[in-house]
């Protein structure tokens, strides 16, 4: 027999006792202080909430590809309450007149259903589809003002890789959504991607069985992509866009330069109440647009594309903006085939299509290496660079947009065409060369439109700015007067580092002795190369100079003109 | 110089005289442009097909010959035979504008109507009489009227089987290779008697579709959910032309992050701001 249990009335389990501190948040009594007592609220909220943010609106363009993803979520889940991804046959016998009786797959009736059965599912599908396509372009642009400003530099090159993760996660996640609703249109790019898988040399074919369970378009596919749509990729992009933002947290956000900001420190607003008051707001608005867009911007109308079949076909069909590019460049390609003993080695699909895919990921992910390898730059970098001040990294992003536009445009060749009444084959001749032409113009173009700009920082920084006050002078000759621009603006203009020229390590040293290549000649080519269009800052001295001729720089440019005008 | 002045005088004559015949033309051209309606109006025709002969004469023989039978310069086809297209064939071309062309084209273009139907009608019969093509359809071949929703939704999957790979999903037309198009099936001016006679007699780049393939009932309901598809309103908003992804991701830049950095920017600038 089991002894009772004795309790002890003085037992220690009944006192009330809290550890020892300060609590700030037990003045608030109620739920804030119940929270702070368990999780300790006041101090992460004291270690978060104060958290100092820099203050631009190109640091918004992340947050709006965040907010469309929050969207996503919301009106994805509506949209899982009614979809039914199966591809079985059935006859619909809903409400929309001009498909009625059709026979379609489960997953297109239920579209429909969604469409004119379910109270504002139509606007949600909308919505859903214009926020996807605005997560997509949003998170284009946030990546470009990353480039363009070196924000990709040590220590985030870790951070610019898992972006171009969420890039790619995202592309595939469009597509797979694209594809769900099984509509004509979303078969038809379907069988476009059933292409490029096949066309993968010698496991195409094995690899299309694994995908669709069959041949194309079997049974299955709808049921994966549904899978992937709204488990798989959607958790890869959550935990992605998580290590992301804790990544931008824990090196803390960059700034523009500028008086008082150092690579040490960073200058703006705590997060509360200043950027929880205008991050809440611009959620709403972000909300707002999408909603709008939905309301009245009709997108993927698929109750007009009718079911998929795969003998049929409409003209005019094109992928989300996203894939665009892949279009064009398989619409552009040349067909090249081999044909090798009784094999055949088609590349005029797995070429541009994966080829595609793989060369601009590629290519992203590997330039913050490329590019620290070319500079040698091994430096931690907080503040930003002007555009300008980096011509030649410039010249690559706008090369790189130039040709990423070229094949965008050529993936709508057949709406041009049609547009504007010229041959669908011109287009196609043009913009086989324009992909390669325009690039490299761009290239050329935008170095000097960056070192143009620098000179332009120079003069000002030197002469001052313009004052707008045209001056005769008593002998007939006119002058712009020029005003000293103020000091913070000057240093604005002039914190950028310099990169002089490195000199190649000698063979040996001045006793004959080997010496290891700590930079090698092509090393210092390629640098020399990629620096060359970096302009040397005003020194202190030519400032000096230039302010000191009797008060300031105008007179010495004036009476250079007052020169060129008596001369003539 | 003086030598060569008149070498370049008597150079540049050659193009005046051209230029000089050129403007007689012109004006003489006008002039009986301005002068043939009134004429075909002033005198009573006799009987339809002789009338219509006169019309082809005065019209059409220039490209496709007194007889239909074509005319060919130097090997190029400048107006193909006609004498087996139908009347349907005439019928469609003319009211819809296409023929008599302007000038030689790749492809000739819907214009406005100039020819009364009774004209039009006078000619398709002309040169109907010449061969065995299809004539011009009657009213219950093409009538929409008395089918059911069921039909009409037949004609939806007819569409999308038969049309759409160049018409596209809503009949807003596409491009074909080499400046060649799909037309528009929808907007002003397209009658269901030219959509009936161009399914049956193929003009331009397109397929004929014979009677066995798609019955003049097929053809009635792919014209009635045509015209369904595009009178019933947008359910979804404003349709960005009908015409897929491309202007719907024109949209998403433009209104969309457009309209989006334009209110990162004011955000930006409102407010606590850090300087």
């Amino acid at each position: 027999m089991a002894k009772p249990t004795t309790v002890s009335p003085e037992s220690a389990a009944l006192d009330v006792s809290t550890p020892a501190g300060k609590k700030p948040l037990a003045g608030l009594g109620g739920p804030a202080g119940w929270l702070d007592d368990r999780v300790g609220l006041a101090k992460l909220g004291k270690h978060n909430l104060r958290k100092v943010f820099p203050d631009h609106w190109s640091f918004l363009l992340g947050e709006i590809a965040l907010y469309s993803f929050i969207i996503l979520l919301l009106t994805g889940v509506f949209l899982t309450i009614w979809f039914k991804p199966s591809m079985a046959e059935v006859q619909y016998m809903g409400t929309y007149q001009l498909l009625r009786w059709q026979p379609m797959s489960e997953a297109y009736a239920s579209t429909l259903t969604i469409s004119f059965d379910v109270r504002g599912g139509l606007l949600v599908r909308q919505i859903h589809h214009w926020a996807a396509m605005l997560f997509i372009a949003a998170a284009t642009v946030h990546m470009l003002r990353i480039f363009f400003t070196g924000a990709f530099r040590k220590p985030r090159e870790i951070n610019w890789l898992i972006g171009i993760g969420l890039m790619s996660m995202a592309l595939i996640e469009g597509f797979a959504g694209y594809s769900l609703p099984d509509d004509l249109l979303s078969g038809t790019g379907l069988r476009f991607v059933d292409g490029l898988i096949r066309s993968i040399p010698i496991i195409g074919t094995w690899a299309e069985f694994l995908v669709f369970g069959g041949e194309f378009p079997g049974t299955i596919i709808v049921a994966r992509l549904y899978m992937v749509h709204i488990l798989l990729v959607p958790g890869l992009l959550l935990a992605l866009i998580g290590a992301h933002l804790a990544l931008v947290v824990y090196h803390k956000h960059t700034q523009y330069p500028g008086p008082g900001r150092t690579e040490k420190n960073v200058v703006g607003y705590p997060l509360f109440p200043v950027y929880m008051a205008k991050a809440g707001g611009f959620f709403f608005i972000v909300f707002g647009v999408t909603v709008l867009m939905g309301t009245f911007l009709s997108i993927n109308p698929v109750w007009k594309f009718g079911p998929y079949t795969p003998n049929q076909i409409t003209a005019g069909s094109q992928p989300d903006w996203y894939m665009g590019f892949v279009e064009g460049a398989i619409r552009i390609f040349p067909p090249i085939e081999w044909h090798l003993g009784h094999t055949t080695w088609s590349w005029q699909i797995f070429l541009p299509g994966v080829g595609m895919l793989g060369l601009l990921f590629g290519a992203l992910a590997a330039y913050p290496f490329i590019e620290a390898w070319i500079t040698g730059d091994k430096s931690e970098h907080h503040l930003l660079d002007r555009p300008r001040n980096a011509p030649t990294r410039t010249a690559f992003g706008v090369a790189g947009v130039t040709w990423y536009a070229m094949f965008w445009i050529a993936g709508g060749n057949d709406i041009l065409a049609n547009t504007f009444g010229g041959s669908l084959n011109d287009i196609t001749y043009a913009m086989r060369v324009a992909v390669w032409v325009a690039p490299v113009l761009a290239f050329i173009i935008t170095r000097r439109v960056c070192m143009s700009l620098q000179r332009n920082d120079q003069e000002r920084v030197l002469h001052g700015a313009e004052s707008g006050v045209i001056v005769r002078t008593p002998d007939g000759g006119y002058y712009e007067d020029h005003m000293p621009i103020p000091v913070d603006e000057a240093f604005t203009l002039t914190q950028h580092p310099e990169h002089p020229a490195l000199e190649p390590t000698p063979a040996a040293d001045e006793n004959g002795i080997p010496m290891p290549a700590r930079v090698t000649k092509r090393r210092a080519a390629v640098r020399d190369w990629f620096f060359r269009a970096n302009l040397a800052k005003p020194t202190a001295d030519e400032v000096a100079e230039a302010h000191s001729h009797g008060g300031g720089a105008h007179e010495v440019e004036a009476s250079d003109e007052q020169k060129a005008v008596s001369q003539h | 110089m003086s030598e060569r002045a008149s070498r370049r005088r008597t150079r540049r004559s050659p193009f005046r005289r051209a230029a000089l015949i050129g403007a007689a033309l012109a004006v003489m051209g006008g002039l009986s442009a301005i002068a043939s309606p009134t004429i075909s109006q002033a005198s009573p025709l006799p009987t339809e097909v002789s009338s219509g002969q006169q019309l082809f004469t005065k019209n059409c023989a220039s490209c496709h010959g007194l007889n239909g039978e074509g005319v060919k310069v130097n090997g190029t086809v400048i107006g193909p035979n006609i004498q087996e297209a139908g009347a349907a064939a005439v019928s469609f071309q003319m009211s819809s504008g296409r023929m008599p062309m302007a000038g030689q084209q790749k492809q000739s273009r819907r214009t406005t109507n100039t020819f009364s139907a009774e004209e039009i009608k006078a000619v398709a019969e002309y040169i109907g009489g010449m061969g065995t093509g299809p004539g011009i359809p009657t009213d219950s071949q093409y009538s929409t009227s008395g089918l059911t929703a069921e039909q009409i939704a037949k004609g939806g999957e007819l569409f999308r089987t038969n049309c759409s790979a160049c018409h596209n999903y809503a009949g807003k037309g596409g491009a074909l290779s080499d400046g060649n198009y799909a037309p528009p099936l929808t907007g002003t001016g397209v009658t269901n008697q030219e959509i009936w006679e161009a399914v049956r007699t193929g003009p331009q780049n397109m397929p004929v579709f014979s009677p066995t393939q798609l019955s003049d009932e097929d053809v009635s309901t792919v014209i009635a959910y045509l015209s369904e598809v595009n009178s019933s309103s947008d359910s979804g908003g404003y349709s960005l032309g009908g015409i897929g992804p491309v202007t719907e991701g024109a949209a998403a830049w433009i209104i969309g992050i457009g309209g989006l950095v334009g209110f990162a920017l004011w955000i930006a600038s409102r407010g606590a701001r850090a300087r």
